[in-house]
């Protein structure tokens, strides 16, 4: 009883920390390390330790089953269509050049979207398949 | 790191066998930093020593076994290990030095990112401007790729409500 | 080779000599082993040992992290990055699906050791001729 009432402080005290840093890593990865990947990993590892501690039912809650499906697939959407409004801006497919007014707006926004799609995909699949795993252990028992 | 992997190796019980995976991930991104990859290194130690070991850890409770011993001696892919390595050692030879200014990675297309970098897309970071901008389609196959592994998982591990056959 | 020119060569190749030692300890594993989640994991360790064979020639001594900046003017190699980065959540997805596999396997052999699963599959063959 003892353990587990240091771990949930902990895990209360650190999971916030553990979400600035993914949205930190995420929006600052055009000056440092980082990057779209590492955000959605570093945000899927926080929800997974959300999940460990309080368990997996007050994490569906939370982050709930059609939320994560959703991201899954919004995410890759979400990049497409930045090459689709390339497109209809009158460039290439994924042209980030005509996004803007001036090229490096444009390609600032576009780098910008792009790795928002990628991290909303990417945790999404994580957490999924994390949720996946853990649910199919319950019904064996 | 190589001592990590020679008792992974050795090793039968398989939670020994996972957190030395994680523990082995994790000095391989210490060895990125080294290597000046710091995104590559970030990647490696949240996925490779993060995430991978989490779902191993969550397939071995579902698995619940220990490894059993092996029948014979494996001999001939010891054999063959070393012999595929022994020529791979061989080929290595021929690549260039470490950290040679000369080798032909360095000379054909990194110099025009890092010089136009600045007038093309400022933003520092030329690991990203080069992953998200110059090879923005590779990005987008790999979105897809981890999306279509999501749907696999979700297509082989989803319950029916009905009842499942054996 | 004469002794002092073949230490400089052996010097400056010593990365690529561990990076062909993790991958023969990753094949190996892969090949030798009998359990499946043992041969993932040696799958894992060929993966990172190629990364390690990417990154490795791409370090300029001397040089620094490729993130530009007014203070710096020699950087690694950011093309292996931009390589390896992708590599790394490919793998990580190959992985997952791999595992996803191992577990149904388990429920539909009951064991995850190799040689009780062909042995399994092969009762599983005669009773259906059987029959």
């Amino acid at each position: 009883m003892r353990n587990d009432l240091i771990l949930r402080v902990v895990a209360r005290l650190l999971i916030p920390f553990i979400l600035l840093f993914a949205l930190y890593v995420q929006f600052h990865g055009d000056f440092g390390p980082g990057g779209g990947f590492q955000a959605g990993v570093i945000l899927a590892a926080a929800v997974i330790f959300y999940a460990l501690i309080y368990g997996l039912a007050d994490a569906r809650k939370v982050v709930p089953e059609p939320l994560v499906e959703s991201m899954m697939a919004i995410g890759v959407l979400v990049y497409a269509g930045v090459g689709v409004a390339g497109l209809l801006l009158g460039g290439n497919y994924l042209d980030y050049f005509v996004l803007d007014h001036d090229p490096v707006h444009g390609q600032h926004r576009g780098i910008f979207w792009v790795e928002v799609g990628v991290a909303v995909t990417v945790s999404g699949v994580m957490l999924k398949i994390f949720y996946m795993f853990a649910d199919r252990g319950k019904v064996d028992e | 790191m190589v001592a990590a992997v020679w008792i992974l190796g050795r090793s039968r019980n398989l939670f020994v066998v996972v957190i030395l995976s994680g523990v082995y991930s994790f000095l391989m991104a210490t060895v990125l930093t080294a290597m000046d990859a710091v995104d590559v290194a970030m990647t490696e130690a949240s996925v490779g020593a993060g995430i991978s070991t989490v779902l191993l850890l969550g397939a071995l409770f579902l698995c619940r076994s220990e490894e059993a011993r092996p029948l014979h001696k494996p001999w001939l892919a010891l054999g063959v290990s070393l012999a595929v390595g022994g020529l791979l050692v061989y080929g290595t030879l021929g690549l260039p030095e470490f950290s040679d200014p000369g080798a032909p990675i360095h000379r054909h297309v990194v110099p025009r990112y890092l010089n136009e970098m600045k007038t093309e897309v400022g933003v520092p970071n030329v690991v990203t401007a080069v992953l998200a901008s110059y090879r923005g389609y590779d990005t987008l196959g790999e979105t897809t790729v981890v999306f279509t592994a999501g749907a696999g998982v979700i297509a082989l591990l989803r319950r029916r409500r009905e009842g499942r056959k054996p | 080779m004469t002794g002092v020119a073949g230490a400089m060569t052996l010097g400056g190749h010593f990365t690529y000599f561990i990076t062909v030692f993790l991958m023969m300890a990753g094949l190996f594993l892969v090949i030798a082993r009998g359990n499946l989640i043992k041969k993932l994991v040696g799958l894992g360790i060929f993966q990172t040992s190629v990364y390690l064979l990417y990154i490795a020639p791409g370090k300029l001594v001397g040089g620094t992290a490729p993130i530009l900046d007014p203070a710096y003017t020699v950087y690694s190699n950011p093309l292996p990055h931009v390589l390896i980065l992708t590599a790394i959540v490919v793998g990580v997805a190959t992985l997952a699906l791999g595992l996803a596999l191992v577990v149904r396997i388990r429920e539909a052999y009951g064991s995850i050791e190799e040689d009780e699963i062909i042995a399994g599959g092969d009762d599983d063959d005669a009773a259906e001729l059987e029959a």
